[in-house]
């Protein structure tokens, strides 16, 4: 980590810096409106098209260049018909033949033109937004991240993106070149023939109608079977996900008559979708081609009585037909833009998530790692009624450089949540939390994340090299101190993977098990040298050697830092110096792990495990103090214990001379 | 996101086989089951072919209407051109519009034939198709259900997941978009082509020239797009794999200080996708504008040869006018062809896959005459097996154990040890290499799945809940279970207490995956579940490892009553666990070192047993 002192924030018109700060987000975005119309989050997105104005602008004069040859070609036609050929003018046709080649060429090149530089410009829009929404999502807060699923994220940053960008790239360009073209083509075929041209602008009502009608029943049914299909493999998913337990209970043909009515369903829909696109397509091809008749039946009896010439009547059916695609597109051209105005919504969203947590003054790292809890309250700012209780209340510890507490409570009861406060991956809500005398909210994150390295429950693992994985938290590890922590956390077997450190794990690489993966997560957080080591139950799932190893080397590790470490077992807690009990997200009871199992009975019931479940094969020696624990057999006397094997005995007897056991901030 | 691994020299010169194995390529390598050989693409088309045999004679119709079809749109022009050519004069030189009428009159008759047709036909495709899909859906359900453990281990449940959704869609983009507009494409090329021809010989033959062109074009757009095709998608996995990453770890990242290298990852992955994009949209800008070149240089043809043709006297205005209404219908289907490749080309790429998925075999197969069980006490006996998931590489040696029914015996032994594989031979996720499995003297292998899993059950610590209530996951376990029975059930392993706290008791949605439940609860859910089926032998898969102490201690109570009256194996890291066993089988590398009650072997003063007791002991410390 390199300690230099990062910006507190970027202006927005500075280059980016080269050091990619990576705790700032600054997406070039317009400020939402006062009052929003439906709009208003795509026109924010704007000034992304900045860097590409100039192509942008190239290529929209592109296409209406080659719109213009597009019209002219049938007109040409005319020109061909109604002079050289009707005069005999050989001369003429040639001219007039060069200059249909001329237009039809530039045509097919402007063309040309305008997809090659959209290409460019759109893509590198669509590019970098994703960046700074990316940007934006790592450094949104835990509380941010808790109501979102990745899988909802993830349809923001991909399908959303290019929503947005198909419309950039031609949903809006076509948009503006069909109505022109519609405008444009019927102003000339009113004035080519007015009364062929009436018929054609009346044959539009029917068309539009039909596409417009069509548009919204077929997007009706599409968002019935998109949500049908996400019930479908969300049965799929869990079909798989629980295969084994499918397996084990025989349940295949449960599991399948689910499947084939939810299938079901998603036929039933696809066929009404079927049946309605089988009539749109006919529809318009049927209605040009009524139109078609009549326009002939018409013309040439105009043709006839020479009130039009025939080079007209041939212009006439050919623009008459080339009107179709244009008018049939816009149905789908309007839905995509009301797609991508949702789209832009949804991904401004995410760039106006509230981001409470943010970098403070102050980037020196603190020298000694005294670590202080005051009137600490957390609720989880969450819109879920039910949740918004306090998750800790009025949590005071005060920790000695150097010092180790155990945090133990039943599950619930806030231990995750405190551990999670201490880097910053939730702000308190109330009280505060001090690194050697300054809140923490005044230091900037990395200085505060380089201070606190975390090994939590959950093993996160990302696929990258085992090394990379490890030195996480310090990058410029030496191979010897990776290898020690690798030895404090007994994850030697990273050794005899196939490519030792360099091995790709975690998600696309190779998988390891549960305890490997603890391992790795805290070998890495042993190796980033942290002032303040949190430790969020990181041993539940190793075996007991393990874990015995692993715990005896913590403790040298342990010496030198200020360390909090969450327990469920009597072996993890005697890691600490002191042990704080959590019940109902208050600290109730401070004290060492003797004192504790002496004098309080909900730390005894947590901790002293398995008592009743004593094999029965000695036998249990009267009890002679009085215990309030019901419902569980006696503890019995170290001293007057025998039998060598006895758990409890055993349990008492290693019990260490408690150090440092001052009655801490107990409540 | 590929340059994160070289960092050494060692790693960079790897050969691209270990890059694959390290996963750098995983998700090109990822495909595993399709080697894009010959026998893949017969498979598909197999697949393919008897999705469809269903249909043949529907298909055989439908051939038959589209070619009306397509007859009755290309007679359009023609029609026109005896409007113009046979309907004017008359009415010119003798106010006779009786020619031009029958001429509308046939065309009206024309268009309603193209009407019915096109409808008929659009419908009843969409229809097989439909119906096809949906044949495709619950093959490829059903066979992944069917297909054995090892399977699944390996091919993981994401691609499980992305076969059945993101394939099977593929193949539907294709039956609903591509099949129809490539039918017509071909039928209108040959249709006019010949048409072409035949309205004026020198005139069609012209245009025809140009068909060699605009073959020539296609075949090298297909190409091109192919290659870029397969980049696309893999330069958009890497995007995603990464965006999934770093939200899910998202934990890891921000306490980490990760976020820096993850943008500088993310953006040359974002780069990389914008890049090959664009190298697709660019071939699609060169295509289709020279597909354009090409037609209106052959309209420019036309006008200016069929022109000359007309002032010569040697051709007419109408079939001039056709010709050009003709060269129009030519051309435009080409453009529908470059989205047909790429739906056509997931299309083949994906039945290939399912292909290959539906074309493996079980490894577990059900005899083809079933042994009837009836009542089974649930002795078990392993007859010296043998067992190895890599040849060479022995699990199990050659395992006899005989457990007599009723009796609960824990499995000991460090990671490596055949416990799990031992559990698994048991349920039958697995068959032996040699020897036998039996359950009250039947080999394993003569029982069919149903009755061996009314009889055998295992329960793994993923505990896995499905959507639905709480009551709802405890039926899976007996789904013609009544209310009464789950009742009791779940009061038998004491989860009734925290159901009857949760809001709606036994009718609370468990939420996504059991999130709302906490791991020890999910655990009794499971429990219950099992209870409830009721099965004469019950395996647990380390049921216990991950819970804190006072869950461990409701399960552990819940254990006792779940066990009585059945045979059971129990797998645990937590000695714990063993204690409520009968009898203790230390194992080490698949053989059994020391076989005893847990009080004999902690007796026992060097043994493994009481080592790994003596150990535990102090851990509890």
């Amino acid at each position: 980590m390199t300690r230099q002192p990062i910006p507190v924030s970027r202006p927005t018109d500075a280059p980016r810096p080269a050091v990619p700060a990576g705790l700032v987000s600054a997406p070039a975005l317009r400020p939402p409106r006062d009052r929003p119309r439906r709009m208003t989050n795509l026109l924010r997105l704007l000034p992304y098209l900045k860097p590409y104005r100039v192509r942008w602008t190239a290529m929209l004069v592109a296409a209406f260049a080659s719109l213009g040859a597009t019209i002219a070609i049938p007109l040409m036609t005319k020109a061909v018909i109604d002079g050289p050929v009707r005069h005999h003018d050989e001369h003429g046709l040639w001219l007039l033949g060069t200059a249909a080649l001329g237009v039809g060429m530039s045509e097919a090149i402007l063309w040309f033109i305008r997809r090659w530089l959209v290409s460019r410009a759109t893509m590198g829009v669509e590019r970098d937004i994703r960046e700074d929404l990316y940007a934006r999502l790592q450094v949104l807060p835990m509380s941010f991240h808790n109501q979102w699923q990745s899988g909802q994220l993830l349809s923001r940053i991909m399908n959303d993106l290019s929503t947005v960008r198909r419309f950039l790239s031609f949903g809006i360009v076509f948009l503006a070149l069909n109505i022109v073209q519609i405008v444009v083509v019927s102003g000339i075929l009113l004035r080519l023939y007015w009364p062929l041209g009436v018929v054609v602008l009346i044959s539009i009502v029917p068309i539009a109608a039909t596409v417009l009608h069509n548009q919204r029943q077929y997007t009706k049914f599409s968002r019935m079977a998109q949500d049908q299909a996400g019930v479908v493999a969300t049965g799929v998913e869990e079909s798989a996900l629980g295969l084994r337990v499918i397996k084990s209970f025989g349940r295949e043909d449960y599991v399948y008559d689910r499947f084939d009515t939810q299938v079901t369903e998603l036929f039933d829909i696809q066929l009404r979708k079927v049946r309605l696109q089988a009539r749109f397509w006919t529809l318009l091809e049927v209605i040009p081609n009524l139109t078609l008749i009549v326009v002939l039946g018409l013309g040439a009896a105009a043709t006839g009585d020479g009130r039009i010439t025939l080079g007209t009547l041939v212009a006439f059916i050919t623009m008459m037909l080339s009107l179709v695609w244009p008018i049939a597109s816009l149905g789908f051209l309007l839905s995509l833009t009301q797609e991508c105005m949702t789209a832009a919504d949804r991904v401004t969203e995410i760039f106006d998530a509230p981001q409470p947590i943010a970098d403070g003054p102050v980037n020196a790292v603190s020298p000694a790692g005294r670590l202080r809890l005051r009137d600490v309250g957390f609720r989880f700012p969450s819109d879920d009624e039910r949740d918004s209780g306090w998750a800790l209340r009025h949590v005071d510890l005060e920790l000695a450089p150097g010092e180790t507490v155990a945090l133990v409570g039943a599950t619930g009861s806030g231990k995750s949540v405190l551990t999670s406060l201490i880097p910053r991956l939730y702000d308190v809500s109330e009280g505060s939390i001090e690194i050697d005398g300054t809140d923490i909210r005044e230091l900037t994150l990395p200085a505060l994340r380089s201070t606190v390295a975390t090994a939590f429950e959950d093993p996160t693992l990302f696929s990258l090299s085992v090394r990379e994985n490890l030195t996480l938290g310090r990058p410029d590890a030496t191979e010897a101190q990776i290898t020690e922590a690798i030895d404090v956390a007994q994850a030697q077997f990273v050794h005899e993977l196939p490519f030792g450190l360099d091995t790709r794990i975690g998600e696309q690489g190779m998988s390891l098990s549960g305890g490997q993966r603890q391992r790795l997560s805290l070998a890495r957080a042993v190796l980033a040298t942290p002032k303040v080591l949190v430790l969020d139950d990181t041993l539940s799932a190793l075996d007991v050697h393990t874990e015995a190893l692993v715990e005896h080397a913590l403790r040298n590790v342990l010496q030198d830092v200020t360390g909090i470490v969450v327990a469920h077992r009597a072996s993890t807690v005697l890691l600490a110096d002191r042990v704080a009990l959590i019940e109902k997200g208050t600290i109730t009871h401070v004290g060492t792990h003797a004192q504790l199992l002496a004098t309080v009975p909900s730390y005894r019931y947590l901790l002293a495990a398995d008592d009743e479940l004593d094999d029965g094969a000695e036998p249990d020696p009267e009890w002679s103090d009085d215990d309030r624990r019901t419902g569980l057999r006696e503890q019995h006397d170290v001293d007057e214990c025998t039998d060598d094997t006895c758990r409890e005995c055993a349990t008492l007897r290693s019990r260490p001379t408690p150090y440092g056991a001052t009655e801490g901030a107990g409540r | 996101m590929t340059t994160t691994d070289t960092k050494t020299p060692a790693a960079e010169q790897d050969s691209d086989a270990s890059l694959r194995w390290r996963g750098l390529m995983a998700d090109s390598s990822g495909e595993d089951l399709v080697d894009h050989g010959s026998a893949t693409r017969r498979n598909a088309r197999e697949l393919l072919g008897s999705l469809l045999a269903p249909y043949t004679k529907l298909i055989a119709a439908l051939a038959v209407i589209v070619v009306i079809e397509n007859a009755a749109r290309l007679s359009v022009p023609i029609l026109v051109q005896f409007g113009i050519d046979h309907g004017i004069p008359p009415i010119t030189h003798h106010h006779d519009a009786h020619d031009l009428l029958v001429i509308v009159a046939v065309l009206v008759g024309v268009v309603a034939v193209q009407a019915a047709s096109r409808v008929t036909f659009l419908r009843q495709s969409g229809r097989i198709g439909e119906l096809a899909l949906l044949d495709l859906r619950r093959r490829v359900f059903r066979h992944f259900q069917k297909l054995d453990v090892t399977f699944h281990d390996k091919f993981t449940s994401g691609r499980v997941v992305s076969r059945s959704t993101n394939d099977v869609e593929a193949i539907q983009d294709m039956l609903e978009n591509g099949f129809d507009s490539l039918l017509t494409a071909v039928l209108t090329l040959i249709g006019t082509a010949v048409l072409l021809v035949v309205l004026n010989v020198e005139l069609g033959l012209i245009c025809l020239i140009s068909f060699p062109v605009l073959v020539a074009l296609a075949w090298w757009f297909r190409n091109a797009s192919r290659r870029t095709y397969r980049e696309v998608r893999e330069s958009a996995a890497l995007v995603i794999v990464q965006f999934v990453e770093t939200m899910t770890g998202i934990k890891a990242v921000q306490a980490y200080r990760r976020e820096p290298r993850n943008q500088e990852i993310f953006e040359e992955v974002a780069d990389r996708y914008r890049a090959i994009n664009e190298k697709t949209f660019r071939l699609v800008a060169i295509f289709m504008p020279s597909v354009d070149l090409v037609g209106n240089i052959m309209t420019t043809v036309v006008l200016v040869y069929g022109g000359w043709r007309v002032l010569e006297g040697h051709m007419t205005v109408g079939v001039l006018t056709a010709f050009l209404l003709y060269l129009r219908m030519f051309f435009e289907p080409m453009q529908d062809i470059t989205q047909f490749f790429n739906t056509f080309q997931s299309a083949s790429s994906a039945l290939e896959k399912l292909a290959a998925v539906l074309a493996t075999q079980p490894g577990i197969a059900d005899p083809e005459q079933p042994v009837q069980l009836g009542t089974v006490q649930g002795a078990v006996e392993f007859d010296n097996v043998q067992f190895s998931y890599v040849e060479g590489r022995p699990v199990l040696p050659g395992l006899d154990l005989h457990i007599p029914a009723g009796q609960t015996v824990a499995l000991v032994g460090t990671t490596g040890a055949g416990k799990t594989t031992i559990a698994k031979l048991m349920a039958r996720f697995y068959d032996p290499v040699s020897g036998a499995v039996r359950l009250d003297g039947t080999d394993l292998r003569d029982v069919d799945q149903p009755q061996l899993r009314r009889h055998v059950v295992m329960v793994t610590q993923e505990n896995f809940m499905f959507e639905g209530t709480v009551a709802d996951n405890i039926r899976f376990g007996k789904p013609e279970a009544t209310d009464a029975e789950i009742r009791a059930a779940a009061e038998a392993v004491g989860a009734d207490q925290f159901i009857g706290e949760l809001p709606n008791g036994y009718d609370t949605d468990v939420a996504k995956r059991g999130g709302r439940l906490s791991a020890g609860q999910r655990q009794l859910v499971a429990f219950a579940r099992a209870f409830l089926a009721d099965p004469a032998v019950l395996i647990l898969d380390e049921a216990t490892s991950s819970l804190d102490i006072p869950s461990e201690r409701l399960v552990q109570r819940a254990l006792e009553t779940v066990l009585a009256d059945r045979t059971a194996l129990i797998i645990a890291h937590r000695l714990s666990t063993v204690e409520v066993a009968d009898r203790v089988l230390v194992l080490e590398h698949g053989r059994v070192l020391e076989d005893g009650s847990p009080a004999d072997l902690i007796g026992s003063a060097d043994g493994r047993y009481a080592a790994l007791h003596r150990a535990w002991v102090e851990s509890l410390a």
